[in-house]
């Protein structure tokens, strides 16, 4: 049977499929469906320093093959992670990492230092690109030194893996990449919601009540990978590919894209089993094709 | 527990042009649900129906093992889904959510208003079974938007009111004489329909010391509690339609009222 296990730096995974912050909760809310021991990681949802309420409804408009939210990183606090969530979910198996938001380098500096004490927390996703929040979130990842200020203080205060998820909201995703790397992120993962927007025509108004709202699902798949496979040619710390995947095939684009494991995001509100289904379709590709480690899958893109 | 299974539709039944029901059959032992709660109902065929569709447990049959979901063709999914045949498949995520509570009286008032009524037979058919005979309003434009009747006159007294007097008495629920009597007859009031029709039951329970148990329809993506898209705002800050409610009571909620 071909090897699952892949490294990001110091992490190890069981195998290369994670879920993505913002649409698998802590977990917990798929335990039904899904063992989550038997996943890569999970990305818990964005957190902040303090308690945030998000934005008023409507959040969400559902798109052709995909959805924009506007969710704005409503969730405890820092402290009502580590206070209530965190006992909740220690105790499972797979690597939890958590998002990591704020609206000042300061807020940053401060979650991060929190989350360091946390024993189960191997790692952090530094969310520089939450397109739905006024202050901070995607202001940084869009301008190269404001995104290269916040990794590198973060790195200051964090010793655990930092992995900084990038926003495709800019002109070259490759120069941000390059920069937190610079900086000392130990992998990137990308990309998170691509900004958009839908108009309610009989109303007139727009449909999210903050009028613009992140993109993700299938359709956003294709620019996904193409800036997967820009990043992945331009950096030498491991990439996490993410934006759109729904199957199996979905997964194994963005390895041979370039990436060493991928987040399944969206598609798990349609199916809450997908992430179960992609471990194992990724095995049994790898059996057809008689490859025995997954690992050769990443970057392997025959471009001649 | 949540469950994913697959379904068999038995029958599909056309009840206007508007709506249909589907009697969906369970392949083993039906697990327990509570009146109120919802399934997440993936549409399959619908070019530009991405998200599952939230839809109303309707009824429930444990001793068949089948269940009933009142669909209004309002979109493509909808459209869809009101196509399906006996025997195609249909995939659901369920029973989700927080649904009525039995009240601490016997005299109960179900109001509906449109697609609202769906869970109000599921609801009838507790009470019922719990020695309770309920009383259903149920208001609608015009006579031919009225779905069911039959079925919930099987329950308990049938009370209706239309928009343009076709059937039952004219105007809103809110119109109706049973809604107009100095002492009501009834202690609690659970409805699901437009939420402009569920403000005014509120106000009017509020200020009478009544109970008012109602069921929002906030757009959702998961069904769950991950996407946290279709928050309402509540005393206690943004809660999830889906996992908090979609049944709340009306005092629970930050409704200008």
């Amino acid at each position: 049977m071909g090897n699952l296990k892949v490294q990001l730096g110091e992490l190890t995974l069981s195998n290369p499929v994670m879920t993505a912050s913002g649409t698998f909760g802590y977990g917990e809310e798929y335990a039904d469906f899904v063992d989550i021991n038997t996943l890569g990681g999970i990305v818990v949802k964005g957190t902040t320093l303090h308690a945030r309420e998000g934005n008023a409804y409507p959040r969400m408009a559902e798109t052709a093959k995909g959805m924009l939210n506007a969710v704005g990183l409503q969730n405890k606090g820092v402290d009502g992670f580590i206070n209530e969530i965190y006992p909740r979910i220690k105790n499972f198996k797979t690597n939890i990492l958590v998002n990591v938001s704020g609206s000042t380098v300061e807020e940053y500096i401060e979650t991060a230092e929190k989350i360091n004490e946390l024993d189960a927390i191997p790692g952090i996703e530094l969310n520089i690109s939450c397109p739905n929040v006024k202050e901070g979130g995607m202001a940084f990842g869009t301008s190269c030194p404001s995104a290269i200020a916040v990794a590198n203080a973060v790195r200051r205060v964090y010793k655990k893996h930092l992995m900084v998820k990038l926003s495709p909201n800019v002109t070259d995703i490759t120069e941000i990449a390059k920069g937190v790397e610079g900086a000392g992120a130990d992998s990137v993962s990308l990309i998170n919601t691509l900004l958009g927007m839908a108009i309610d025509v009989n109303s007139r108004k727009p449909v999210l009540s903050t009028i613009t709202g992140g993109l993700s699902g299938p359709c956003i798949k294709p620019v996904a990978l193409r800036m997967v496979w820009q990043v992945a040619q331009a950096v030498n710390v491991p990439v996490v590919g993410m934006g759109g995947i729904a199957s199996t095939e979905d997964a194994i684009e963005f390895l041979l894209a370039g990436a060493s494991a991928i987040q399944i995001g969206t598609a798990n509100f349609i199916d809450p089993t997908i992430t179960i289904k992609v471990i194992n379709g990724i095995r049994e590709y790898l059996e057809i094709n008689q490859m025995d480690d997954v690992k050769q899958l990443t970057g392997a893109l025959i471009t001649r | 527990m949540k469950h994913i299974t697959d379904f068999t539709v038995v029958t599909n039944q056309r009840e206007t042009d508007e709506f249909v029901v589907l009697t969906l059959q369970h392949p083993g032992e039906l697990p327990s649900m509570v009146p109120g709660q919802f399934a997440e109902v993936r549409v399959d065929g619908a070019e530009n129906a991405f998200l599952r569709r939230p839809l109303s447990i309707h009824d429930v049959d444990y001793s068949n093992n089948t269940i009933k979901l009142l669909i209004q063709e309002v979109g493509e999914g909808t459209r869809v889904l009101a196509k399906l045949k006996s025997g195609d498949q249909l995939n659901l995520v369920y029973p989700l959510g927080t649904g009525y509570t039995l009240p601490k009286s016997n005299r109960v008032l179900l109001v509906g208003g449109g697609c609202g009524v769906a869970p109000l037979l599921f609801l009838g058919r507790h009470f019922v079974e719990n020695g309770i005979r309920p009383k259903f309003l149920i208001g609608g434009r015009t006579a031919a938007t009225l779905i069911r009747l039959d079925a919930y006159e099987q329950l308990g007294d049938v009370y209706v009111t239309t928009e343009d007097g076709s059937a039952g008495h004219k105007g809103f629920v809110i119109h109706h004489p049973i809604m107009k009597t100095e002492t009501p007859e009834f202690d609690h009031i659970y409805t699901c329909g437009p939420d402009a029709m569920m403000k005014v039951l509120a106000k009017y329970a509020g200020s009478r010391g009544i109970t008012c148990q109602v069921s929002l329809e906030n757009h959702m993506a998961c069904g769950f509690g991950a996407c946290l898209c279709c928050v309402t705002p509540t005393v206690d800050g943004h809660k999830c339609t889906c996992v908090d409610g979609p049944v709340f009571d009306s005092k629970y909620l930050k409704w200008e009222i």
